[in-house]
């Protein structure tokens, strides 16, 4: 595997022999639904997996949670605890398990982190800089859904809307629906920006999860050559 | 990969840096309270105390779980929140800001720890160059046995055990900190450090200060206008 950039001081990419898949998408894009699928589907093949994701981190979570309740975190601050959260995971789970011969499932990855905060106003090379120390996953899915169709998912499991996810703090609209779907656009359009940069894969997340997962298996199939 | 600047705020930011056992604190405290006894506006924040980001730093400490890069980023947020909350807002308003310890010390230790250099400035480069920046100049042995004299209980992080220098947290201390020494040695000409000699009388190093301080900044200019309770 490599590094985005020159990575992390004392761990050589090439003693990584497992996989690393991330799925990316907004919240009610079905990540966690098809990540479940395609572990079942790996472990069902022989294929050890591990699951990681946002905000999971045994350094900073518990804190990164309570800070963001009361919403008294400013903008670079928030950030780089996002960032505390995703290296710690990098070095403790990821990595150790790459080196294991594991494929690792990534419930989003360090897109999300950027493009929320390049969304906010943080400078985009500061922030590559920063995650230049990520490895480069093995493939990129980002499940494109759109807005209606997000908000629609969102209501079906919840009866109401996330205060984050609806880009309330950006300050977009006073009106939680309103603001929801303009965040979400432009999130969107930062993901379009990224497609080229990193190399994801575009897929339609505006069909069944059955679909959906039966894509996702194919092109894992071509990945790890079975 | 983004510069550190300078800021172009009514206020001015004063920084002083140095080895533990260099002084800079007691230097610092002296300078505040100066200014604070001829009525200017001063703010002091010191390294490491943002009260939301110290347990996560805490808990990771205690329980081992940090590496270099997350040692770094930690720091970085906790640095971050003052910045944001406090030191920005009051070099806006106006106000003389003092720090016990800056960005260089993160630039010494993390680079001690194996970070890339380039990686931690960047990673700071949200925030501006102070105006003036104190270093406490000491040999590191003398600053070793300043802190060393009543054999104290040396923290995990603190001696750099982290590093793996030495099993014995003493010589663990004394490596690390000559590390860096050598670190801050190297900044001295790239960020324009004003080396003070740590190893002069208390007094005799405050003089000299509190004149580069009069020379440097317009210091009527920060004369309290609206003083409460008075």
């Amino acid at each position: 595997m490599k590094f985005y950039g020159k990575g992390i001081p004392n761990i050589n990419a090439d003693d990584l022999t497992g996989k690393l898949i991330v799925i990316e998408g907004a919240d009610g894009s079905g990540r966690s639904t098809q990540i479940r699928l395609l572990t079942d589907f790996l472990e069902g093949r022989g294929f050890g997996t591990v699951n990681v994701g946002l905000k999971r981190s045994n350094l900073v979570s518990a804190e990164l949670e309570q800070a963001m309740q009361g919403n008294v975190l400013s903008q670079v601050t928030l950030s780089l605890f996002y960032a505390t959260d995703f290296m710690d995971q990098l070095e403790n789970n990821i990595i150790p398990a790459l080196r294991a011969g594991f494929i690792v499932l990534a419930d989003r990855y360090i897109y999300t982190l950027m493009a929320r905060d390049i969304l906010r106003g943080s400078d985009p090379g500061w922030l590559q800089t920063i995650y230049s120390l990520a490895l480069v996953p093995d493939a990129v899915f980002y499940l494109n859904v759109s807005p209606s169709f997000l908000i629609e998912r969102t209501f079906q499991k919840k009866d109401s809307l996330d205060y984050w996810e609806s880009g309330m703090d950006v300050r977009m609209s006073r009106d939680i629906f309103d603001s929801f779907i303009k965040y979400q656009r432009r999130m969107k359009a930062e993901f379009q920006k990224m497609k080229e940069m990193y190399r994801f894969e575009v897929i339609n997340g505006n069909r069944s999860a059955k679909a959906i997962a039966m894509d996702l298996q194919k092109k894992v199939e071509l990945i790890l050559n079975i | 990969m983004n510069l550190i600047t300078k800021h172009n705020r009514k206020g001015r930011l004063i920084a002083v840096e140095g080895l533990d056992g260099s002084g800079k604190s007691t230097q610092v405290y002296l300078l505040k309270r100066w200014l604070e006894l001829e009525g200017f506006k001063v703010f002091f924040t010191e390294w490491n105390s943002s009260v939301l980001v110290k347990n996560a730093t805490k808990k990771g400490k205690k329980l081992n779980l940090l590496t270099p890069t997350t040692f770094s980023l930690i720091h970085c947020t906790d640095f971050a929140d003052r910045y944001e909350r406090q030191i920005w807002p009051l070099l806006c308003a106006g106000y003389l800001v003092l720090a016990d310890r800056y960005m260089f010390t993160a630039f010494a230790r993390d680079a001690a720890r194996g970070c890339d250099p380039e990686w931690v400035r960047n990673l700071y480069s949200f925030a501006s160059l102070p105006d003036i920046t104190f270093y406490f100049n000491l040999p590191p042995e003398i600053a070793i046995n300043r802190i060393l004299e009543g054999r104290p209980t040396l923290k995990y992080h603190e001696a750099g055990m982290d590093l793996g220098l030495s099993t014995d947290p003493y010589q663990s201390f004394r490596l690390f900190q000559g590390m860096i020494h050598e670190k801050y040695s190297q900044m001295i000409r790239e960020f324009d450090f004003i080396s003070i000699d740590a190893s002069l009388p208390v007094d005799v190093q405050q003089h000299t200060v509190r004149e580069i301080v009069k020379e440097k900044v317009d210091l009527p200019a920060f004369k309290h206008r609206a003083r409460s309770g008075l």
